[in-house]
């Protein structure tokens, strides 16, 4: 195995190529203005969605949904800088993980939440047991 | 890129037959990579505590005792220039911080400058508010859905004060010390926590404002 030459100062993996510029890392001017322009479009459709008549009443909410994700996947991927890259396993594992924990959180107490009404007696029908 | 920058994630992880081809070893991750990593582990802790809030608030979004609700309660228009002013600085953030990377300095404090200034005005705007809806008798103790709004809302507000402050010592740090590396590496992490608090925004904005104003 061939082996890398190590800077002499300093831990290993330290910023020895500290002058080398990491576009990997911060992206470049035009990955943050496609994703404001992106995001602006997205948060317009959002507004437009939920002021105008533009969708069928009943499904606003799932398209409000479907443009917020879709608005998150692109400040993480125009801003964060979230990618398919080698650097980048360990944050997409991470993000992954985080993923599941907030789906079972919110997904979670709405489910249970939800069923805990349903099953609830009415003020009324407490009543009509009490007679 | 140097043979440094190819090494996949953590320390040796990955093993030598893999990193193969790409012409990289398989010595440690650069310090920069590590410390993002762990600030994007904090900063998904932070999502995680703000999905509790979450779910309290959409659980309680219809509790409100007889007061006030949503509908009445939210101006859109004030909640459209307070995306705006989140969205731009997230913009100049990302532009300032890519200034310093290149030695930019004078980009730096002109992005930084306007970075400030539109989270200070989303958090001025997001004061007013508050303080309208206090005013109106709808403060946090009027209904539980009241106190799921201040609670989730503040936080975030809480969220860009913090940020505010350390966007300050940034600033104030690079002017003492110059673009040295471990100055960049803090920088790196404050703009992922600038532009983590836009995504809370959006889950914000979606599930708060929008829906709730129909």
């Amino acid at each position: 195995m061939e082996q890398v030459p190590t800077p002499q100062r300093g831990s290993p993996g330290d910023d020895s190529d500290s002058d080398a510029f990491h576009s990997d890392a911060t992206g470049s001017v035009a990955t943050y203005t496609v994703g404001l322009v992106f995001a602006l479009l997205l948060t317009g459709g959002s507004f437009l969605v939920s002021q105008t008549n533009l969708l069928w009443a009943p499904g606003v909410s799932a398209g409000l949904a479907v443009l917020a994700i879709a608005q998150m996947g692109v400040h993480l991927v125009f801003f964060l800088h979230i990618s398919t890259g080698r650097d980048n396993a360990n944050n997409v594992l991470a993000l992954a993980f985080g993923v599941l924990i907030v789906t079972l959180v919110v997904g979670g107490s709405l489910w249970i939440m939800a069923n805990l009404n349903a099953n609830m007696l009415s003020p009324a029908a407490i009543m009509q047991m009490q007679r | 890129m140097s043979a440094h920058a190819g090494t996949a994630g953590l320390a040796g992880s990955i093993p030598a037959s893999e990193a193969e081809g790409t012409g990289s070893g398989d010595g440690p991750a650069p310090v920069r990579i590590v410390v993002a990593y762990g600030f994007w582990i904090f900063l998904l802790s932070d999502i995680i505590m703000f999905s509790a809030l979450f779910a309290a608030y959409a659980v309680l979004s219809g509790q409100t005792a007889g007061g006030p609700g949503a509908r009445e309660l939210f101006d859109l228009h004030h909640v459209a220039i307070e995306t705006l002013c989140l969205l731009f600085s997230s913009y100049t953030c990302g532009l300032g911080t890519l200034a310093l990377e290149q030695r930019r300095l004078r980009g730096f404090y002109l992005c930084f400058a306007l970075t400030f200034v539109l989270g200070a005005s989303f958090l001025g705007l997001e004061i007013s508010e508050f303080a309208g809806l206090v005013a109106r008798g709808a403060g946090p103790s009027r209904s539980a859905f009241l106190s799921a709004f201040f609670s989730l809302v503040g936080l975030h507000g809480v969220h860009v004060s913090a940020g505010l402050l350390w966007m300050t010592f940034m600033v104030a740090q690079t002017a003492a010390k110059g673009p040295r590396p471990f100055v960049r590496r803090r920088l790196l992490c404050f703009s992922l926590f600038w532009h983590a608090l836009d995504i809370i925004w959006v889950g914000l904005l979606t599930l708060v404002y929008l829906m709730g104003a129909r």
